[in-house]
C-alpha cells in the first residue's frame, strides 16, 4: 500500500514495548495516546481516496485517543492520588520478554493465516494480533486499576490496526462504535477508579477480592 | 587513492581523532550547562599529563593489574584496524573479522575486570561486574545486528557489510536498517558506560561501572586505560556512522572528511543526549538493553520472515 | 598397523594399575611404576594417531568371538583418531599430574585403585571409539561407565561423594539401557551389529525416529546434555581433580562421539531432528553457563562449564545435521569442524583448568571460592594456567576456543544465506544465543579467576598456600602449549578434521578446501599472533615508562578508609548475583538474607544456593513419587518364607492359566 505503513507500524509495535517497559504511569499512557495518534495517521496512508467523512471521523479517533482519553487519565491520576509506579505482577523484564514472544508468534502465526494476497506481506496483521497481545498482558500483569484501562486501550488499537485491512468492507461506522463504546467503558471504569480509590485508599485491583464475602 | 595511503590515513585517524571524541562530548554536555567547559583538546592534554607521571601500585596487586591496562589497550587498538571507516576496506579484512573484532573487545573486557578484581577492593569488583553483566545483554544485541548486515549484504566481512553497497539496501530494507541503528546507538553508549547507563563525569566511586572499575589505576597505565576507552568509543561511533552514513562520493579526499563529520556529529548526539537524560536505576538498566536486542532481533525477523 | 599399536597401547594402559596392587601401600614404587607404563601406553598410542595421519592407512583387525553377534572388529578413521587424541594425551598428563596430587604415601587407601581404574577408563574409551561392533561398543562402554564410577568414589567415606557416585550410577545405566535398545533396533533394520556405514538408509520414518531418539537420550545422557546433565556436576565435583579432568575433558565426549558415529551412518536425518538437536545444543550451552555463575563451589562450576561447551560442541554437530538434511556441504563442513576442534579444545582448556583448580584446592584445602582469593601470589605458575584456561574457555582470542567458536559462527552465519527452498534460515538465531554464551562465560570466568586468584586470600589456608610440585605444573604447561599452538597455528589441525568430516559425511567431495574457502583460519591464527605480540609491546613499554617514572606501592584505594580487609573485598556471590537475577526465573536461587535490622544489629549471615532445577524440581520428584508409589508393594513383603511359597505357587498358576 503506502510506502510509510511499514515504518510507522514499526514504530506502533516499539511503542507496545515502550509501554510494557516503562515504569511511570505517565509514561504508559504518553506510549498508548502516541500510538492512537499514529494509527490514526496510518489509517490516512491506507487509503488514498477517503473523503471528507473519512478525514473527520479519523480527526476524531486521533482526537479522542490521543487527547481526550490520555487527558482524562491524567486526570484521574491527580485527581485519585495514585502513585506513579505501574506495580507490575510481572516484572518489566518477563513482561517484554512475555512481549516479544508474543510479537514473533503474531508473525508466525499471521503467515499462516488465509489473507488475501494484497495483505500477505504486509506489517498489518502482526502488529495488530501483537498490539492485541500486548493488551491482554497488560490487563493481566499489572495491579493497578488505571493501567486496566490502559489495557483496553491497546487492545482496542490492535483491533483497529485489524479493521484498517478491511477498510472497504468494514464501513469506518463501526470503527466509530467500538470508539464510542470504548470511551463510555474509560468513563466508567474512571468513575470505578475514582470509587475504588475512595473505598479503599488505593486503586489496587488486589482490594477487590476482599468484596468476594 | 591507492591501498597504502588509504590504510596509513586510517591509521592515523583512528589513533588520533578518539581522544577529540571525548572532547567533544564535554564540550556538547557544557553548552548544554551553560558552561564554556574544559577546551576541545583537553583529552589530549590529560592523556600527555598522565603518560608523565609516576604511578602508585597497590600492595595487592599483581601482574595482572598492569595486564588489565595493557591487555585492554591492545585489544581496541587492533580492534580499530578490522572496522572500515570510509567506503574502502580496513587495514585487515577477512571472512569472520567481525567475530575477531566482538571478541577483541571481550579480551579487553575479560582483563580489565580482573585488574579491577586483583586489586581487591569492593568498589571495583562492584564495577566489575556490572561491566560484564551488561556485556551479556549488549553482546547479543550487536550480533543480531551483524546477522541484519550479513543478510543484505551476503558478506561476512566488516568491509563488505558495512561497504557502500549499504547505500542500496537502505532504499530496500530501510526499517530494519533503523531498527539496528538505533539498537546499535543503544549499544554504543552501553558499551561506553555513557548516560543513560552510566554517568563518566562523577569520576569517583559514584560512578556505577567503568570509572569505578579502574578507580586504582594511576599515572601511565589510567593513560592507557583512557585511550582504549576512547579508541572503544571511536570504534562504535564508526559503526554507526557507517551505517547510518554508507554512501560514498566517489572521490576518497570527500569520504575522509565526510566520515570524520559524521564521527563528530555521534559524538555531539551522544552529548545532547547525556544532557538531557537522567541516569537510569541500575535494575532498569538491563530492560533497555533487552529493548536494544529486540529491536534488531525484529530487524533480522523483518528480513527473513 | 596402526590399529594394531592403538590396541597395543590399550593393553598398557589397561594393565597399568596392576603391578602397583601387588606393591607395598606405603612407597611411592608403585605410583611410579603405574605412571611410566601408562606415559609408555599413551604415548605409544598418540604414536600410532601421529602415524594413522601421516600415513591415512588403516587395516582394521577383525578377529572372532564366542558371543553369538560379536566379533572383536577394530578399525581406525579421521572420527576415530579425532577422539583418541584426547583420551591419551589427558590420561598421560593426568597420571603424572597424580604424582604431586595424588601420592601414594598421602593415600595410602584408595591410591592403588585410583591409578588401576584411571588405566581402565583410558583402556576402555580407546577402545570404545576404535571399535566397529556394537557388543565390542557396548563392552568398551561398560569398562568406560564403571571405571568412571570408582574413579567418583575413590574418596568413598564421604557421604557427598557416595551420593554423587551413587547419581552417576543411575545415569550411567540409563544410558546403558538406552544404548541396549538402540542397537537392537539397529540390528532389526541393518542385520548386523556392525557399526560401519551402509548404503540402506535405517527402516521407516518411524524406526529412525526411535533410532535419534534412544541415541540422543543414550548417549545425550553421557555427554550431559542439558535436561539429561543431571548426574554431572556432583560427581565432576567429588572427584579428584586429574579424575574431573579426564571425566570433563574425555569421558563425556564419548557420548558426543555416540551420536557422531550413529548419525554418521544413519545417511541424511530429517530436518526436525537436526533441528532438536541444535535446540538442545542452545538450551544446554545457554543454561549450563548460567548455572555456573550461580555456583559457589570452584569444581562445580567448571562441571557446568563443561554442560555450556558441550551445548556448544552439540550447535556444531546440530548445524552439520541440518546441513546434511538439506544437502549444504559448506554447513557440514564448518559445523562438523568447529565442533570436532571444540571437542579437541574442550579436552585441552577444561583438562588445565580443573589441573590447575585441582593445584590451588591441593594448596587451600578448599573448593569454595569465597574461602579462596589472592592465590595469585602465593601459586604464580598455577594462576598463570588457570588465566590461560579461563581465556580459552571464553573463546578469546589468542586462544584455541576462539578457533573453534569462529568456525562455529561462521557455519552459523553461513545459515543466512539462503537458495530458496532449502533454508532453514532460523538456525541463524544461534548466533546471539553464542554471543550471549560467550559472554557469559566471560563473566563467569572473571568471577572465578577473580575470586580464587587475585586480591587477597579470605581464609587462613589461602594465606598459607604454596606452589605446587613440577610435577603438577607440568602437565599444566603442556595443556597451555597446546591451547597457544592451536589458537595461533589452527591450520594444522586443518587436515585431520577434514579426514574425520570426510569419514563422516562420505560423498561429500574435498572438506578441506571447502573448509579454506569459507573459513579463513590462517588468519585467525595470525592475529592471534599479532595480538600476543602487541600485549608484549604494550607490556613493554608499559614497563619502560614505569623505569622512567617513580614507581611507588601503596594499599588499594577504599574511598579513604585506610584499613581494608580481604573481607571486604568483592565475594564471588555478589560478582554474580546481577547475573543471577536476571536468569532467577530459571535458576531459582534461594536466598536467605537478614529480614530487619533492629536498632542494634546483632551478628548476621547471608546465604544463597542455587539449586540444579532439572534435579531439584523434576527428576527428585518424580522419584520420589515412585518411590511413594513402590512402597505399596512392601505390602507384599511379609518376611516369612510361606508367603514368599505362596507366591510363587500363585504365580505358577497364573501361568498356567496363561497358557
Amino acid at each position: 500500500m503506502a510506502p510509510f505503513l511499514d515504518p510507522l507500524l514499526i514504530v506502533a509495535l516499539a511503542l507496545n514495548f515502550v509501554a510494557l517497559g516503562v515504569s511511570r504511569i505517565r509514561g504508559v499512557i504518553n506510549a498508548v495516546a502516541l500510538q492512537g495518534i499514529l494509527l490514526g495517521i496510518l489509517a490516512l496512508f491506507v487509503h488514498s481516496e477517503i473523503g471528507i467523512r473519512g478525514i473527520l471521523l479519523v480527526g476524531g479517533t486521533i482526537c479522542l485517543k490521543g487527547f481526550v482519553i490520555p487527558r482524562f487519565l491524567v486526570h484521574a491520576l491527580r485527581e485519585a492520588n495514585i502513585q506513579h509506579e505501574v506495580t507490575p505482577v510481572v516484572n518489566y523484564m518477563n513482561s517484554i520478554l512475555l512481549g516479544a514472544v508474543g510479537t514473533g508468534l503474531a508473525m508466525v502465526f499471521s503467515s499462516t493465516l488465509p489473507l488475501a494476497d494484497t495483505h500477505k506481506g504486509l506489517l498489518l496483521v502482526p502488529a495488530s494480533l501483537a498490539t492485541v497481545w500486548t493488551g491482554f498482558l497488560m490487563l493481566t500483569t499489572r495491579k493497578k486499576a488505571i493501567m486496566q484501562v490502559l489495557g483496553y486501550l491497546l487492545l482496542e488499537n490492535g483491533i483497529f490496526l485489524f479493521g484498517l485491512l478491511l477498510l472497504e468492507a468494514m464501513p469506518l461506522l463501526v470503527e466509530v462504535g467500538v470508539l464510542l463504546d470504548l470511551f463510555t467503558g474509560v468513563f466508567v471504569m474512571g468513575i470505578i477508579i475514582h470509587h475504588i480509590s475512595r473505598e479503599f485508599a488505593s486503586i489496587s485491583t488486589e482490594h477487590l477480592t476482599e468484596l468476594k464475602e | 587513492m591507492n591501498t597504502i595511503i588509504h590504510d596509513s590515513v586510517h591509521v592515523v585517524l583512528a589513533f588520533s581523532l578518539p581522544p577529540l571524541l571525548l572532547g567533544v562530548i564535554a564540550k556538547t554536555k557544557a553548552l548544554f550547562a551553560g558552561r564554556v567547559g574544559p577546551p576541545l583538546l583537553q583529552p589530549y592534554y590529560d592523556l600527555f599529563k598522565l603518560f608523565q607521571k609516576g604511578s602508585v601500585y597497590s600492595t595487592t596487586t599483581t601482574w595482572v593489574f598492569r595486564a588489565g591496562a595493557v591487555v585492554g589497550f591492545v585489544s581496541a587498538g587492533i580492534a580499530v584496524l578490522l572496522i572500515p571507516l570510509s567506503g574502502s576496506a580496513a587495514p585487515i579484512s577477512f571472512t569472520g573479522d567481525l567475530i575477531l573484532f566482538a571478541y577483541l573487545l571481550g579480551l579487553g573486557r575479560f582483563f580489565t575486570a580482573s585488574a579491577a578484581l586483583d586489586t581487591g577492593s569492593a568498589f571495583e569488583g562492584m564495577g566489575a561486574a556490572r561491566e560484564v553483566t551488561f556485556a551479556c545483554l549488549a553482546e547479543p544485541a550487536f550480533f543480531l545486528g551483524l546477522l541484519v548486515l550479513a543478510k543484505l549484504s551476503g558478506s561476512l566481512q566488516l568491509s563488505g557489510m558495512l561497504g557502500s553497497s549499504l547505500a542500496t539496501h537502505w532504499a530496500n530494507a530501510g526499517d530494519s536498517l533503523a531498527l539496528v541503528l538505533l539498537s546499535w546507538f543503544i549499544v554504543l553508549l552501553a558499551e561506553n558506560s555513557r548516560i543513560p547507563f552510566d554517568d563518566p563525569n562523577t569520576h569517583l566511586e559514584l560512578t556505577m561501572i567503568h570509572e569505578v572499575m579502574v578507580l586504582d589505576h594511576g599515572g601511565p597505565a589510567f593513560g592507557m586505560i583512557l585511550y582504549g576507552a576512547a579508541l572503544k568509543l571511536f570504534v562504535f561511533g564508526a559503526l554507526v556512522v557507517r551505517l547510518a552514513v554508507p554512501m560514498t562520493v566517489g572521490s576518497a579526499w570527500l569520504d575522509w572528511p565526510i566520515f570524520v563529520a559524521g564521527l563528530l556529529v555521534v559524538a555531539v548526539v551522544i552529548g545532547v543526549v547525556e544532557s538531557t537524560m537522567a541516569r537510569l536505576r541500575l535494575t532498569r538498566v538491563p530492560v533497555l538493553l533487552v529493548a536494544a536486542c529486540l529491536l534488531s532481533a525484529f530487524a533480522i525477523i523483518l528480513l527473513v520472515r | 598397523m596402526t590399529e594394531l599399536l592403538v590396541v597395543l597401547a590399550i593393553g598398557i594402559c589397561a594393565s597399568s594399575g596392576v603391578p602397583g596392587l601387588f606393591l607395598r601401600r606405603d612407597s611411592m614404587t608403585g605410583q611410579w611404576v603405574t605412571t611410566v607404563l601408562s606415559v609408555l601406553g599413551a604415548a605409544l598410542g598418540i604414536g600410532a594417531i601421529f602415524a594413522f595421519w601421516a600415513t591415512g592407512l588403516s587395516r582394521p583387525i577383525a578377529l572372532p568371538w564366542s558371543i553369538p553377534g560379536a566379533e572383536f572388529d577394530v578399525a581406525m578413521d579421521g572420527l576415530s583418531a579425532v577422539f583418541l587424541m584426547p583420551i591419551f594425551l589427558v590420561s598421560l598428563l593426568g597420571n603424572v599430574y597424580g604424582l604431586g596430587y595424588w601420592r601414594q604415601t598421602e593415600h595410602p587407601q584408595n591410591g592403588r585403585r585410583l591409578r588401576f581404574f584411571y588405566g581402565t577408563l583410558t583402556a576402555g574409551m580407546a577402545l570404545l571409539v576404535i571399535a566397529r561392533n556394537s557388543i565390542l561398543f557396548m563392552v568398551a562402554w561398560e569398562i568406560m561407565a564403571l571405571s568412571n564410577f570408582f574413579l567418583v568414589t575413590t574418596e568413598g567415606h564421604k557421604s557427598e561423594v557416595r551420593d554423587a557416585g551413587w547419581m552417576y550410577l543411575v545415569a550411567t545405566h540409563v544410558a546403558t539401557l538406552c544404548l541396549f535398545a538402540l542397537f537392537a533396533v539397529l540390528h532389526v533394520t541393518n542385520g548386523s551389529f556392525t557399526l560401519v556405514a551402509s548404503s540402506q538408509r535405517a527402516g521407516s520414518s518411524g524406526t529412525a525416529a526411535a533410532i535419534f531418539v534412544l541415541a540422543l537420550v543414550g548417549f545425550g545422557l553421557k555427554a550431559g546434555v542439558m535436561p539429561l546433565h543431571i548426574w554431572l556436576p556432583s560427581s565432576h565435583a567429588a572427584s579428584p581433580s586429574h579424575v574431573s579432568a579426564m571425566m570433563s575433558g574425555v569421558v563425556i565426549k564419548m557420548g558426543i562421539y555416540g551420536l557422531m558415529r550413529v548419525t554418521s551412518f544413519l545417511g541424511a536425518p530429517s530436518l526436525e531432528w537436526s533441528a532438536v538437536v541444535l535446540g538442545l545444543g542452545v538450551v544446554s550451552g545457554v543454561l549450563g553457563v548460567v548455572y555456573a555463575i550461580g555456583q559457589h563451589d570452584v569444581k562445580r562450576l567448571l562441571a557446568y562449564h563443561s554442560i555450556e561447551n558441550i551445548g556448544i560442541i552439540v550447535i556444531g554437530l546440530g548445524l552439520a545435521l541440518i546441513g546434511r538434511s538439506l544437502g549444504r556441504a559448506d554447513w557440514i563442513v564448518l559445523g562438523l569442524a568447529g565442533s570436532l576442534l571444540h571437542v579437541w579444545n574442550h579436552a585441552l582448556f577444561k583438562a588445565l583448568l580443573f589441573l590447575s583448580a585441582g593445584s590451588a584446592i591441593h594448596a587451600a584445602h578448599s573448593r569454595e571460592i569465597d574461602h579462596l582469593g589472592g592465590l595469585s601470589k602465593s601459586m604464580p605458575w598455577t594462576s598463570l594456567c588457570f588465566v590461560i584456561g579461563a581465556v580459552a574457555i571464553c573463546g578469546l582470542p589468542p586462544l584455541n576456543g576462539f578457533v573453534s567458536e569462529f568456525l562455529i559462527y561462521i557455519g552459523l552465519f553461513h545459515t543466512l544465506g539462503s537458495t530458496g527452498g532449502t533454508s532453514f534460515v532460523w538456525a541463524a538465531f544461534a548466533v546471539p544465543i553464542l554471543a550471549l554464551i560467550g559472554a557469559l562465560a566471560l563473566a563467569c570466568f572473571a568471577k572465578a579467576y577473580g575470586a580464587v586468584f587475585l586480591g587477597t586470600p579470605r581464609s587462613e589456608h589461602a594465606t598459607h598456600a604454596h606452589e605446587s610440585p613440577q610435577s603438577m605444573l607440568w602437565p599444566m604447561g603442556v595443556l597451555v602449549v597446546c591451547c597457544l599452538v592451536i589458537g595461533t597455528a589452527p591450520t594444522v589441525t586443518m587436515p585431520i578434521l577434514g579426514r574425520a568430516i570426510a569419514d563422516w559425511a562420505p560423498g561429500l567431495g574435498d572438506a578441506d578446501s571447502i573448509l579454506a574457502a569459507s573459513a579463513p583460519i590462517g588468519r585467525v591464527g595470525v592475529m592471534g599472533l599479532v595480538l600476543i605480540l602487541g600485549t608484549l609491546l604494550g607490556g613493554i613499554a608499559l614497563w619502560i615508562r614505569n623505569r622512567r617514572q617513580s614507581v611507588e606501592r601503596g594499599t588499594t584505594w577504599a574511598c579513604g578508609y585506610v584499613a581494608p580487609t580481604s573481607r571486604m573485598q568483592y565475594t564471588s556471590s555478589s560478582f554474580a548475583q546481577m547475573v543471577v537475577g536476571l536468569f532467577g526465573w530459571v535458576l531459582h536461587p534461594t536466598i536467605r538474607k537478614p529480614k530487619d535490622f533492629p536498632l542494634f544489629p546483632a551478628p548476621t549471615s547471608f546465604h544463597s544456593h542455587v539449586p540444579d532445577a532439572v534435579l531439584d524440581f523434576v527428576v527428585l520428584p518424580i522419584f520420589r513419587f515412585a518411590a511413594w508409589l513402590f512402597s505399596w508393594f512392601r505390602v507384599f513383603q511379609r518376611g516369612n518364607i510361606q508367603a514368599y511359597l505362596l507366591y510363587v505357587f500363585l504365580a505358577l498358576i497364573a501361568l498356567l492359566l496363561w497358557s
